[in-house]
């Protein structure tokens, strides 16, 4: 019997998870993916918003000025990147300043630090290239930049190393009520026995709370396209730069990323599918054209890669947290959608709480607080890099040329807990594969790696779990151990 | 360490420097190569057809690739396998690291840049769709068949006629996969036209011109491929989609010279071939670094790499022992009319060869065309080419003689002319 099994390990469940692991107890986490961060959290603007958006007095509001005002330490204590640039929403119409004055105001209320309105000429100091129609902007020192994948990963990683369980490729098909607790049913058939459940499974939630709370929640999912640029054109944005929206659109955020590349988007569009991530014509296009509203000459002909995310959107647009009325020891992290990165360490923090006064849970003595991130050579003096080639040569066998990652990094996330098991568990972590090249280089070489470390068949290994696999098998010729195959194709094309 | 030339990249272009550099005399030569071994991509590229030029034969890859590599171990040039140059500084200081050595550096005399190309991958392409296992660079699909021996997919798709594309639609046919069509975006292919027909006409599979990728289908592997023609303004023209059904999309749409380092260097590049602007010797607007190969601009076929690498390895032979590789005015080479660009961009005529190769590609297909060569008003020479494409490189030799007969010449213009006598 489980204390506590989350559903879910996006940066939600995750931290959650994380919080959890302070307290004694069985915790478990299911995950209908083969790693964590493969949902939501993967695929959005990475950003750590001030908190002046949602209206004063919500969940949305609370949680996403806490968890801003927290995150400074949660990244200090598990080595996670995050930069606190500050945000610009830049107005394009005068006639719109009175909605950037609202939002001011709402930002006061929801008690917002150093908020301020900078007329135009500020505002181009600070970024040389908003677009000429910008006329003044609301000023956000306290947004930031983050890595969504380190801060999951790291959540889950500092979660495990405090006793919470994960399990993978495991998808949560009913939840019945047993005596105070539940029994969760997998796809696999395993039951599984708990005094509570977590809801944190992001564009699901809406069917898990339906199945034990006469509450109903409806998420749609609605997608964010986006479009990643380059490093080399990394000095382009300093902040991040959102527009209020206008007539022409809601408007998409420039925003540089905690790692140098420039990053456009999201659109939105609601869908069906809770697995529809597929970009598409349309939505790029009208990234593109909509970026312009409060930029200008962004250098889109230098993207690298273009991707889409799923927000979690519940009809009423908040964050749906606690236990439910009706259905004791289920507990919601529902409709969490932006800003939900930014919320993630007040959601974690203030369900794991519910959770310790639920089931009385009790504080460890041993609990370990910080996580160090994998090692890597940026930083490091000739002198200190050649002192860790020495103790472990594979840091010095670059594998990814565009992001100049090291073998010994790829190792190092396979092999710590909760590692990497796919090219894209491997990317997560390192970086391996991000680049301009985007893994044409480095993917078969961070194959024949994944096969060496996990012992298995290069058939095996996959880009992302699943049937995603890279390679469907060896060559005929091969098989049929025709040695001198080539001579033949040769004699067959020569005339 | 003590070196005078340091030569990043030890594929044909850094092999053929390192060969021509040692015989015209340099010492303390050092190939720096970040794969296992020697050779560069011409190790994957197992297909016969080069050396025609060179050789007078025809070779696979690796073969023609072993005949500079016996050059280099003849010449006792030294190599490091398994290292990769990280930064080149301005003034020639070379920082490169491996296992054995860890992080180390070089002040060199001169530098030769021959670091090759790498490929667009899907994402500069902006393709929609999912993003799916099965999405492959042609090149990376090389590699898994030729180097590693394994089936990237049976059924297959490939956008961009590239010869890389082209050579791998035979390669994947040949190991019994169905390929299903090519799709090229231009109206004309970026290939060599005997890629097109050895590779595709041979075994009857299509190419689309002017269609591109408009959807990928398939959350884990791909499923399915979209493809729709193309408009004049290269945008997909709709109800004009055809959906195959695949499990492999191969890409073939372009290289780019791979030039980070050059960039470390505040070498200045060019807009069209993405690679540094040299001058007659090769050498890039930093003293004493030269660049030649798929680093410099993508060449066609690799006899042509060899000889211009031949060329930048003379020069860095002929910078270390302290001659002046720009000597007097220089004279500027524009391409005009339907050629996009020359390398070099620029020749000393005080201290140019006594022959001056200089290289060019067209922007669009010319039939009947002429290739013609001005000194500023003068027309010097006027050569009738059957035909003029895009895939192919064209050359025009410069004779140093005739540059000296023109002590005043500003500019030499190099155009594509398609009827007699106008430009």
């Amino acid at each position: 019997m489980y204390d506590v099994v989350i559903i879910g390990a996006g940066v939600t469940g995750c931290a959650v998870a994380r919080e959890l692991g302070k307290y004694g107890g069985k915790f478990l986490v299911l995950e209908k993916e083969e790693d964590v961060c493969c949902g939501t959290s993967k695929a959005n603007s990475a950003i750590v918003h001030s908190g002046y958006d949602a209206v004063p007095g919500t969940n949305m509001a609370k949680m996403n000025v806490q968890g801003n005002a927290m995150m400074e330490d949660v990244c200090k204590d598990l080595d996670v990147p995050f930069d606190r640039i500050g945000s610009l929403l830049v107005c394009t119409e005068e006639e719109q300043r009175t909605a950037l004055q609202e939002l001011y105001e709402r930002g006061i209320q929801n008690g917002v630090p150093d908020l301020r309105i900078v007329e135009r000429d500020e505002a181009l100091a600070m970024e040389p290239n908003l677009s000429d129609a910008v006329v003044a902007a609301l000023y956000a020192p306290t947004a930031g930049i983050i890595c969504p994948f380190k801060l999951t990963i790291a959540f889950a990683e500092n979660a495990n190393e405090n006793g919470v369980e994960f399990q993978f490729d495991t998808k949560v098909t009913g939840l019945q009520k047993q005596g105070d607790g539940w029994t969760i049913t997998t796809d696999s058939g395993e039951k599984i026995e708990t005094r509570c459940v977590v809801n944190a499974a992001g564009v699901y939630a809406d069917e898990l709370n339906n199945l034990v709370s006469s509450r109903k929640l409806h998420i749609t999912p609605r997608r964010g396209d986006y479009c990643l640029l380059d490093k080399s054109v990394g000095g382009y944005v300093k902040h991040t730069v959102f527009q209020l929206p206008t007539r022409f659109g809601k408007g998409v955020l420039v925003s540089p990323t905690v790692h140098g590349n420039t990053l456009v988007g999201p659109t939105a569009i609601d869908v069906e599918d809770k697995e529809a991530t597929a970009t598409t014509q349309e939505g790029l296009d009208k990234l593109i054209e909509q970026s312009a509203i409060g930029m200008k000459n962004i250098p889109i002909r230098s993207v690298i890669t273009s991707f889409a995310g799923l927000r979690a959107h519940e009809d009423g647009h908040e964050f749906i947290l606690g236990e439910a009325e009706d259905a004791a020891g289920f507990f919601n992290c529902a409709g969490i959608e932006s800003p939900g990165l930014s919320s993630a360490p007040a959601i974690g923090k203030y369900t794991a709480e519910l959770l310790q006064k639920k089931l009385s849970l009790v504080e460890k003595a041993d609990w370990k607080k910080t996580r160090k991130d994998i090692q890597t050579l940026d930083g490091l003096t000739i002198e200190e890099k050649n002192a860790l080639i020495k103790e472990n040569p594979a840091y010095g066998t670059i594998i990814c040329r565009c992001e100049s990652v090291t073998e010994g990094e790829i190792l190092d996330a396979i092999r710590r807990p909760l590692g990497a098991k796919s090219l894209d568990g491997v990317k997560r972590r390192t970086r391996a594969g991000m680049g301009r090249c985007q893994a044409g280089f480095c993917s078969p070489r961070v194959m024949e790696i994944l096969v060496r470390e996990r012992g298995v068949e290069m058939e095996a290994i996959t880009k992302s779990g699943g049937d995603a696999r890279i390679v469907i098998g060896t060559l005929p010729l091969r098989q049929t151990g025709e040695a001198s195959g080539d001579t033949g194709i040769q004699a067959e094309i020569q005339d | 360490m003590n070196i005078d030339i340091v030569i990043v990249g030890g594929g044909p272009a850094g092999l053929a420097a390192a060969a021509a550099a040692k015989k015209a005399g340099a010492e303390r030569i050092l190939i720096l190569e970040r794969d296992k071994e020697l050779g560069g991509i011409l190790n994957q590229c197992i297909h016969n057809g080069f050396g025609l030029h060179t050789f007078k034969e025809e070779l696979t890859g690796p073969e023609y690739a072993q005949r500079f590599i016996d050059q280099v171990e003849e010449l006792q040039i030294e190599y490091k396998l398994h290292t990769m140059v990280m930064d080149i500084s301005p003034d020639k200081d070379v920082t490169a690291m491996n296992r054995e050595d860890g992080v180390f550096q070089i002040q060199a005399k001169a530098v030769i840049l021959a670091m090759g190309c790498r490929e667009r991958p899907r994402g500069a392409l902006n393709i929609p769709g999912y993003r799916p296992a099965g999405i492959f660079s042609a090149g990376t699909a090389q590699r898994l068949v030729n180097i590693e021996g394994y089936m990237p997919g049976k059924r297959v798709v490939i956008l961009g006629s590239g010869d890389i594309g082209l050579i791998m639609a035979r390669r994947m046919t040949l190991e019994g996969a169905k390929v299903e069509v090519v799709a090229e975006l231009m109206p004309y292919s970026g290939g060599l036209k005997r890629n097109i027909v050895q590779c595709l006409d041979d075994f009857g599979i299509p190419l689309l011109l002017s269609h591109t990728v408009v959807d990928i289908e398939g959350k884990d592997r791909v499923q399915a491929v979209t493809i729709a023609q193309v408009g004049p303004d290269r945008r997909p023209v709709p109800g004009t989609e055809k959906r195959f059904e695949c499990d492999t999309l191969l890409l073939s749409c372009g290289l780019i010279p791979e030039n980070e380092l050059s960039l470390s260097a505040g070498i200045t590049l060019s807009g069209v071939t993405n690679g540094p602007v040299v001058s007659d010797a090769l050498e890039t607007d930093r003293e004493g670094i030269f660049a030649c190969g798929n680093v410099l601009h993508v060449h066609d076929l690799v006899d042509f790499v060899s000889e211009e690498a031949a060329k930048a390895g003379r020069s860095a032979a002929a910078y270390v022992s302290g001659k002046s590789l720009k000597q007097g005015k220089a004279v500027k080479i524009i391409p005009e009319g339907g050629a996009r660009y020359t390398v070099p961009v620029e020749v000393y005529p005080e201290s140019c060869d006594d022959l001056v190769t200089v290289r060019f590609r067209a922007g669009n297909i010319y039939k009947d065309a002429f290739v013609s060569v001005y000194f500023d008003d003068e027309q010097i020479s006027h050569v009738r080419k059957r035909i003029i494409a895009p895939g192919e490189m064209e050359q025009v030799v410069l004779q140093k003689k005739k540059l000296l007969e023109k002590p005043g010449l500003q500019n030499i213009r190099i155009c594509i002319e398609t009827d007699e006598g106008g430009r």
